[in-house]
């Protein structure tokens, strides 16, 4: 079957059995493998990515039900301006260590943080709690998320300050 | 209570390190961000399933639905007849060369592809290779095998009868499912303790068979070149020349021509030291087909077959005087060992360190007595951030301390001070053999009673209590022993448990450190440049840490048992301080003076006394490489090379408690609060320290209240999804309250004790105490689901390894 499924922003047209999984097609069919897979069940959350803008288990999706849709992975997260506040939190704050579990944690976490642009510890413990981490015990990413926000609710105050002063 | 709020964001009032990173590198130790999150955060993090080489193909394991079978036949013929398939191999196609049997790393053998019989549900039967992962699959469909069900032995405590089917008749000789007596300790005078003391309590308990379950699962892709005779080997290994030691006697192929790679490896805790039949079943692939093999298990077969962790039936018994001093402690241990003694620890320990279970208390006399049984299950058993099974010692003494407290009527924390060793009691040599090296237990423990505001928490029982509210305040003091180990009594395979280090200085003053140890998460390219920074005064970010790859690093045993910082990070300084001292001689001819007249100042040399007579790293580095004239016998470069065998285990220890609140209406147990407060001695990168600390606090959590594998009557495995095995998420993990206390080791050459495993061992008595605590209940085994919290609430707790029946 042929599908075309916009990648941060690429489109991609390619030939797929019906039954492949969104997360093979990204990492087998584009190499896009900052997208993990750990698990059978969709427990894991390992996989997370962005389905036409809300965050979806990619291991629970078939490539065709993307087609004409757009995808974001953690690839997609840096910009010609640099990291996303998210990914400079997660280094800032030590919220990964083996690494495999953070493309889907910080792709939750830039939902959240687009939804919500200051949540409780509570509200992040939640956003993330369809995901596995085994080696943080979840602390640092709550401080990861936090740190973000207060980044660019800085960020937004400041750029309103300088709107002020030029207007 | 404003030491709580200040835990919580950082602050270091309750005297952690500062774990916030600082805004510039630090010239060696200190928070700094880790150098390996540039590529994690981005996506661009390579994992073995990651890797792609050209013409590689992919595998897929058939395995047994039964956990004791004969098999009577193997029909692979509509397998091989699928297009896209490239290879069947089954253990018949083994045995051809050699193969259908590998020796374990305890004095064992285990099937590769099954044989003659099945012995555990998930069992390696046989191994399709095809073009696709999704052709690999559909082919196992299409392969018949004819089993014969024969009974299974499921609960180990009837693995010994006399009527128990035998599960290794492929051991000659072999006429039931004995596998070890071992006993460490003096029996008579254990015994003759337990005679005469005042009180004696005693408590049967179960530490249930768990799993690492690391996010990424196992995999390898084998290459043989069949022109130059190379196998390559990328897998995910936590032992990387530990493998290819064992490949070339597994397989007969010459060390030399065996290159293993480690990549990036997404969570190890133990389920990557071992070699799985898949590793050997994509080496074969590759021989017989003549292309690089991939093989990656699934989730469900990492579950059901690669190593499990614990499983040890254990009867504690604790003796003390009328007024709470410890005397002695004695344990029978029935351990399940599963179909195949697959254990991974020093070899001259079939219980491992379990022997360190006289814990954190100056006791007289301790003996255990471990018996060793197989049964229908998987192998493994050493594994889960366990330091070698002292995390089954540390639940045993940390319970039954709270169990004779209980019985007396005293208080668990009054108990525990009472009996904790004493700063000038060390060095310490335990009952059982231990020379614990350094610590200042009562110190530590205050610290974690003061955060906590123990009476407080007791008072607020009370008053809750007086409501009919439960809630419980858990405690557990843990020593670790981490390290391993000194060669003389320690070695796997015979290969003893030293690890090298080689340094190079470049001329232009960068660093390139190659280590035998390999990280899975622990951040070891940020830590290991930090302590070689520290002992240079050479920026860490001026320092490759090399890891992982055989033909780039000195050989060593690699990273389990919270051995990196003991064993590697001595290594790493002690080759740094050999470099230090060939930059000395260097110096020395550039400056003109005798290399004694030389003093080291971070960063550099000068003549002692004129600080303006100096000669930086780089500076020496270039000099090193350069014509200059250098003393008879002193040879050019500025490099190094170590093996470090440490002298001792290091002593880590950790006072931890742990709050919950139990909703008796439903049994459902809530973490409120939980303190940890580390003694790791010197600490190399405090933020990374801290969050190993996390993560094994959040393991004792999934420990104490939700995993186990358990197994029905047949023999099916019952955990065997994330569905079925639930491993703890952001909800059930309160925000964790840390504090330290710093005792360096003295033999080690920077002060440092490893930290890896500390809150994994020592975090499940804490919270299975508090539940308990909360509850009223003498004791009921892990995990403390709802079901089972309970049943416990109504004096039936139940047999959590087995099947509710
Ligand atoms: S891979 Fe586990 S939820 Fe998708
Ligand atoms: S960082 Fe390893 S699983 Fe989250």
């Amino acid at each position: 079957m042929q599908i075309t499924v916009t990648v941060n922003g690429i489109e991609h047209t390619r030939d797929v059995e019906p039954r492949l999984l969104l997360v093979h097609f990204l990492r087998d069919s584009l190499e896009l493998t900052g997208t993990h897979w750990g698990c059978d069940t969709s427990n894991c959350g390992a996989c997370v990515i962005w389905l036409d803008g809300a965050p979806a288990k990619s291991c629970t999706v078939l490539a065709v039900m993307a087609d004409g849709r757009a995808v974001r992975t953690v690839e997609g997260l840096e910009t010609a301006a640099g990291l996303d506040p998210i990914q400079q939190a997660f280094s800032d704050k030590h919220g990964l260590q083996c690494g495999f579990c953070t493309p889907g944690m910080m792709m939750t976490c830039r939902a959240l943080l687009d939804e919500n642009p200051d949540p409780s510890e509570h509200e992040i413990r939640e956003a993330i709690s369809g995901q596995i981490c085994r080696c943080t015990g979840y602390e640092n990413i709550v401080r990861s998320v936090k740190a973000a926000a207060a980044v660019e609710s800085g960020a937004m105050q400041s750029s309103a300050a300088q709107q002020g002063v030029t207007a | 209570m404003t030491t709580t709020e200040d835990a919580r964001t950082g602050v270091a009032d309750t005297g952690v390190a500062s774990t916030e990173v600082a805004a510039s590198t630090p010239m060696g130790y200190g928070s700094m961000r880790r150098k390996e999150d540039a590529r994690f955060i981005r996506g661009q993090g390579h994992y073995l399933d990651d890797i792609v080489i050209p013409g590689m193909l992919h595998s897929a394991i058939l395995r047994s639905p039964l956990a004791h079978a004969r098999i009577l036949s193997i029909d692979t013929s509509a397998a091989e007849a699928h297009p896209k398939v490239k290879a069947v191999i089954t253990g018949e196609t083994l045995a051809g060369l050699g193969l259908a049997w590998m020796p374990t790393l305890s004095h064992d053998v285990q099937a590769v592809l099954a044989t003659d019989k099945v012995r555990f549900q998930g069992q390696e039967v046989a191994f399709v290779v095809a073009e696709d992962r999704y052709a690999a699959r559909d082919a196992l469909g299409l392969i018949e095998v004819e089993y014969e069900p024969l009974d299974p032995v499921i609960d180990a405590k009837h693995a010994l009868d006399p009527e128990a089917p035998v599960i290794r008749d492929d051991l000659e000789g072999r006429t039931d499912n004995h596998l070890f007596d071992w006993e460490a300790g003096d029996s008579a005078a254990t015994d003759a303790i337990f005679a005469s003391a005042d009180v004696v309590s005693e408590c049967d308990m179960l530490y249930p068979r768990s799993h690492p379950a690391p996010m990424e699962t196992c995999g390898s892709i084998a290459s043989m070149d069949k022109v130059t005779g190379k196998l390559t080997v990328h897998t995910t290994t936590q032992a990387p020349h530990a493998h290819r030691t064992v490949y070339a006697m597994v397989a007969g192929l010459p060390e030399h021509k065996i290159q293993i790679i480690a990549p990036d490896i997404g969570g190890g805790f133990g389920n990557k030291v071992g070699i799985y039949p898949g590793y050997v079943c994509a080496v074969v692939g590759s021989i017989v087909t003549g292309k690089p093999v991939k093989w990656v298990e699934d989730r469900s077969e990492n579950l059901m077959s690669t190593s499990f962790a614990r499983d040890y039936h254990m009867h504690g018994e604790i003796a003390a005087t009328k007024d709470g001093k410890l005397l002695g402690v004695r344990v029978k241990v029935l351990a399940d060992h599963g179909a195949f003694n697959g254990t991974a620890q020093p070899s001259k320990m079939p219980a491992g360190l379990f022997h360190v279970f006289s814990g954190s208390y100056d006791m007289a006399a301790a003996h255990c007595a471990v018996t060793g049984v197989y049964t229908n299950k998987s192998p493994g058993g050493v594994a889960y951030a366990c330091s070698f099974r002292i995390t089954e010692a540390v639940y045993l003494i940390e319970r039954l301390v709270d169990v004779l407290a209980r019985d007396q009527g005293w208080d668990p924390a009054e108990l525990r001070m009472k009996n904790l060793l004493r700063s000038e009691q060390f060095p310490y040599t335990t009952a059982l053999g231990w020379e614990y090296d350094s610590g200042d237990y009562p110190a530590t423990f205050q610290k974690a009673l003061d955060i906590a505001g123990y009476d407080e928490l007791r008072a607020e029982q009370r008053e809750k209590r007086a409501r009919g509210e439960l809630m419980g305040i858990g405690i557990s003091f843990f020593t670790e022993a981490v390290g391993a180990g000194p060669r003389k009594t320690m070695d796997i395979l015979g290969l003893g448990m030293a690890d090298g280090a080689e340094l190079r200085i470049h001329p232009t003053g960068k660093a390139v450190l190659r280590l035998s140890c390999m990280t899975q998460g622990q951040g070891h390219e940020t830590t290991f440049a930090q302590i070689v920074a520290e002992e240079l005064g050479i920026s860490p970010d001026d320092i490759e840490v090399v890891q992982g790859d055989t033909d780039q690093t000195p050989f060593g045993l690699g990273t389990y048992g919270s051995r990196s910082t003991p064993v590697s990070g001595a290594a790493a300084a002690m080759v740094a301080r050999k470099v230090r001292e060939r930059a000395r001689i260097v110096a020395a001819a550039m400056l003109e003076v005798s290399a004694d007249d030389l003093e080291w100042e971070k960063g550099g040399f000068h003549v002692k006394g004129d600080p303006s007579a100096a000669r930086t790293m780089t500076e020496i580095a270039m000099a090193a490489h350069s014509d200059l004239e250098l003393p008879d016998g002193v040879e050019g470069h500025l490099d190094a090379t170590c093996v470090y065998n440490p002298p001792n285990l290091t002593y880590p220890c950790g006072a931890y408690i742990c709050v919950v609140d139990v909703d008796g209406g439903t049994g459902q147990v809530k973490v409120r609060r939980f303190v940890a407060v580390d003694d790791c001695g010197v600490r190399i990168n405090p933020m990374i320290v801290e969050g190993q600390v996390h993560g094994g606090l959040a393991d004792g959590i999934g420990m104490a209240l939700m995993e186990v594998m358990a197994f029905d009557p047949d023999g099916n495995h019952l955990g065997a999804s994330f569905m079925d095995y639930l491993l703890p998420t952001s909800m059930e993990c309160p925000s964790w309250e840390l504090g330290e206390t710093v005792t360096p080791s003295p033999h080690h050459p920077i002060g440092a004790k490893g930290v890896g495993e500390s809150a994994t061992v020592g975090s499940p008595p804490a919270v299975v105490n508090a539940v308990l605590d909360a509850i009223g209940v003498r004791h009921a085994d892990m995990p403390l689901t709802p079901a089972h919290v309970w049943r416990a609430m109504q004096g039936r707790p139940l047999r959590t390894d087995l099947a509710i029946g």
